[in-house]
């Protein structure tokens, strides 16, 4: 296996969840986009890891931080977009406009 | 290195089946109509992405995405589709915007100063075999990363109560 296979797929996936967070309208789809993109760098933390092959296994850490992270993101996330739909009943993105001037 | 020589390799024929896989449940994430298929769609994309760590030797880690992942993290966002109650049919809510082609254009972008970049850097350099024991993540995690895990775990505490915070009723 080289480590070009890896880090290619995981640009492809990073890529898909740019399109998902750019292109999606609710915002419960682009939580899940975000998500597809942590994914991809967990995918290229642990390859880099398995490559350099240190003795602390620093990738693998690295990637249990970026896991831990995520997890405490979409709780507080979806947190605030149920607080958005109770309070505007809308979950879209784009009618979030209170704030443009 | 050409490609016969690299799909010559057992290895390499399970990472094509399984980035293959990934990258078709990735593409359902981001255009499928219905949420709860998004949902279970990226339950497939990181299963591929646990099979993958278990090719590189990272079982500690694909067994950590499983429970964390697969298991907590699709569990809260179907009760977020759930709760806002997001169209899961063909109801006439568009799900995506008008325009999709900028964000075409973003991704490719994206997706080719990548691949430029990590091509000229990487080349054709092989992955040592090995697998990582969890006793060495285990001692390494807490003696040299202990400051970061102990950061990481305010984070989490802190998430904990911002959640419990924002889902309280405001008292009248």
């Amino acid at each position: 296996m080289i480590v070009n296979q890896f880090l290619v797929l995981a640009a492809l996936l990073f890529s898909i969840g740019i399109y998902g967070v750019l292109a999606r309208r609710n915002a419960v789809l682009v939580l899940l986009s975000i998500e597809l993109m942590l994914a991809a760098v967990n995918i290229n933390l642990v390859a880099f890891g398995s490559y350099i092959g240190d003795v602390f296994a620093s990738g693998q850490v690295f990637a249990l931080f970026v896991i831990t992270v995520a997890a405490a993101e979409v709780g507080i996330g979806l947190g605030i977009i149920v607080l958005i739909f109770r309070n505007r009943s809308s979950a879209n993105v784009d009618e979030l406009d209170l704030m443009k001037w | 290195m050409g490609f016969s020589d690299w799909i010559s390799k057992a290895g390499n024929i399970v990472f094509l089946v399984i980035s293959v896989l990934m990258v078709g449940a990735a593409v359902l994430v981001v255009t499928v109509r219905n949420l709860v298929h998004a949902a279970l769609m990226l339950v497939a994309a990181l299963a591929g992405s646990a099979a993958l760590f278990i090719m590189l030797g990272a079982e500690f880690v694909a067994w950590t995405v499983v429970l964390i992942y697969i298991g907590a993290v699709i569990v809260l966002f179907l009760f977020g589709i759930m709760i806002t109650r997001a169209p899961t049919g063909n109801d006439p809510v568009r799900l995506d915007h008008k325009r999709r082609w900028p964000a075409v254009l973003v991704a490719a972008a994206t997706f080719g100063t990548i691949v430029t970049a990590t091509t000229l850097a990487f080349g054709a350099k092989e992955i040592p075999e090995g697998v990582v024991r969890t006793d060495v993540l285990g001692d390494s995690l807490f003696g040299r990363y202990v400051i970061p895990f102990e950061v990481v775990s305010f984070v989490l505490l802190a998430a904990l109560i911002g959640g419990i915070v924002l889902a309280r009723k405001d008292p009248e």
